[in-house]
């Protein structure tokens, strides 16, 4: 390695090789994988078990399930869990943003002194498991919990509301109160950069507080509200535990719940293979999205 | 004290909703006093709710929402029930510090590695590769746990299901949270103090492990208990690849508690779940600290994480 030529040789193979190892790792077991599901999705059932026997030779692939799958999405019986997902998604998506905005627009430009603590206890529910936070409001939503206590005590209502079972109230409340955290620090991400010279600008040229924060602020975060509600669709649309834990009936089931029971058993293995190539394809536009967003991001911080 | 202070006693119920909103319609910039209340509820609606929960574990009773009295029944004292004594509960615990520790062990090196070479890499395939580190980052977790368990019944199948699945499922998406960990530092260390070592003599390699290693250490730290915290954490790819019912995690196994009819034991083995990950994620975060401070950086660890793009 003394001669120049070894080291600039180094110089190659030496981030390749570092790289190497973790590149391999998800090539092997993050891309091929979706190589399997296509192979189950497109193989064919086992005559006599009636389990799926995957096909890896593109050649023989054959689309029949697949063209199952989609009529039972297209005026068949996954139309009705089809929309549910969608207006559950939209729905939650834009309560959380509009609960989100504000929190996050006040820690980040007004909250002062109280910015840092502000932020750990925002942070917090990242740490908190996902099913812990849904087991907290199973046990309040309880027929005799805290929540149904409080609203008797208030005399809001005679007798126990049950929470628990086929309410799309509770299912949508699940799902923000599970993915608002998430949403929020995108935006406070995006409304922290914001300069405050640019508002303040806006402000002695004349704008009220409202034309400034409507035409200058809501502009300059308009990548953070993207950015935000991207990162909690996504797993939104592969949900399945929310509306188990929260309500566990067949008439609140989005399209996780379907995929999660057809990939459980042996017979409706391909159909649940095909669903989840369906979803991807769904949700690979969201995805690109947000990755163009990312990698741009970081060339320019890298510029 | 000021912003704070001034919230409570200016009381929501004094003014009319509507008046409320137009007033700070008109002057956000005003004293936020709406925000201010709306911000704190927030805070209180997202973390009260769990406290609740954990509280309700330290219930003498069976009850998870009349109080019947403080004990330690549902860890240490009930003979069948408790954590300790359910043999179910123990083997979630065990499986989920197994699973933790493993992934750590294995992620931790292959994602600072790939976050070194992504990080100083200028070739063809860096941007794919950059790509498919980040991939896994948004592909929502039921399709990776379907792809996994169809990969594991059909192509692999010497993998058998339970641990060794769980293992490589976990170290696959954990991974590439240790690169953003370690990619933010990388950054900002930059590239002078390696050439710096090269123009001295040393070699690419020597200046790698004299030079970069050292100054990466919090970096390393952070992303190995960030990997333990994430794999800890994980409901989805665990439950998919569960095996038999010992390879049930804390998360797997408070979720079908919670779908089956769930006692304080329930909340009980939840909070070991949430002390564990919170300690992991606040010694993250203090290393942090104590690197900025050594540095003599502006700003703090926690508005660092908060900016971590995805």
């Amino acid at each position: 390695m003394a001669e120049p030529g070894g080291v600039v040789g180094e110089r190659r193979w030496l981030w390749p090789a570092l790289s190497g190892p973790g590149v391999i790792w998800l090539v092997l077991l993050f891309l091929t994988p979706f190589y399997a599901i296509l192979a189950v999705a497109m193989g064919r059932l086992d005559p006599l078990f009636n389990t799926p026997i995957p096909e890896w030779n593109p050649i023989y692939w054959n689309p029949e399930v697949f063209g199952e799958v989609l009529s039972d999405l297209f005026g068949g019986h996954l139309t009705d869990t089809i929309l549910r997902t969608l207006a559950y998604v939209i729905v939650a998506s834009v309560l959380a943003l509009l609960i989100g905005y504000p929190v996050a627009y006040y820690i980040s430009r007004r909250a002062g002194r109280w910015k840092i603590p502000l932020l750990m206890l925002l942070v917090a529910p990242f740490w908190i498991n996902y099913i812990m936070r849904m087991l907290a409001w199973v046990n309040l939503l309880d027929t005799d919990g805290y929540v149904n206590q409080g609203l008797m005590l208030f005399g809001l209502t005679d007798e126990p509301v049950v929470w628990g079972s086929g309410r799309h109230d509770t299912v949508i409340l699940g799902l923000v109160y599970g993915y608002v955290p998430y949403l929020i620090l995108p935006l406070f991400a995006a409304l922290d950069r914001i300069d405050s010279s640019v508002i303040e600008a806006a402000r002695d040229l004349g704008a009220s507080p409202f034309r400034a924060f409507r035409r200058v602020t809501l502009p300059l975060s308009k990548q953070g509200i993207l950015a935000g509600l991207v990162i909690i669709m996504l797993p939104m649309f592969g949900d399945y535990y929310t509306p188990n834990l929260l309500s566990g009936r067949a008439s609140t089931y989005m399209i996780g719940n379907q995929i999660e029971l057809l990939v459980r058993t042996g017979v409706g293995k391909s159909k649940g293979a095909a669903l989840t190539l369906i979803l991807m394809t769904f949700v690979a536009l969201l995805m690109l999205y947000y990755l163009i967003n990312v990698m741009r991001a970081q060339r320019e911080a890298r510029a | 004290m000021s912003t704070v202070a001034e919230a409570p006693t200016a009381h929501p119920a004094e003014r009319p909703l509507v008046g409320w909103l137009r007033g700070w319609a008109s002057n956000p910039w005003g004293k936020p006093r709406f925000l201010t209340v709306f911000t704190w509820l927030y805070v209180i609606w997202s973390l009260v709710p769990v406290v609740i929960a954990v509280l309700f574990s330290f219930n003498a009773g069976r009850s998870r929402s009349a109080w019947q009295g403080f004990s330690l029944r549902w860890y240490v004292g009930d003979p069948d029930l408790a954590i300790l004594n359910d043999p179910s509960m123990r083997s979630a615990l065990t499986q989920s510090v197994k699973l933790a520790v493993l992934t750590m062990l294995i992620a931790t090196p292959l994602g600072i590695g790939l976050a070194i070479g992504l990080a100083r890499w200028r070739g063809r395939a860096s941007r794919p590769a950059n790509f498919l580190m980040l991939l896994p980052l948004v592909t929502p977790e039921l399709i990776i746990g379907v792809a996994l368990l169809l990969v594991f019944v059909h192509l692999i199948p010497f993998v058998n299901l339970g641990t060794g699945a769980q293992l490589l499922g976990h170290v696959t998406f954990t991974l590439s949270f240790v690169v953003i960990v370690a990619r933010g530092r990388l950054f900002a260390i930059g590239k002078e103090y390696e050439e710096a070592a090269m123009d001295l003599g040393a070699s690419p390699m020597q200046a790698l492990w004299h030079v970069l290693l050292p100054l990466l250490r919090p970096a390393i730290v952070v992303g190995a208990l960030v990997a333990v915290a994430i794999s800890l954490d994980d409901f989805v790819i665990s439950q998919f690849l569960v095996g038999d019912a010992s390879t049930n995690t804390i998360p797997v196994r408070v979720y079908s508690a919670s779908r089956l009819g769930p006692t304080p034991a329930t909340n009980a083995i939840a909070t070991v779940l949430l002390f564990g990950t919170l300690l992991t994620a606040t010694a993250a975060g203090l290393i942090l600290r104590r690197a900025r401070r050594r540095e003599h950086r502006e700003g703090s660890a926690v508005e660092d994480l908060a900016r971590l793009e995805i």
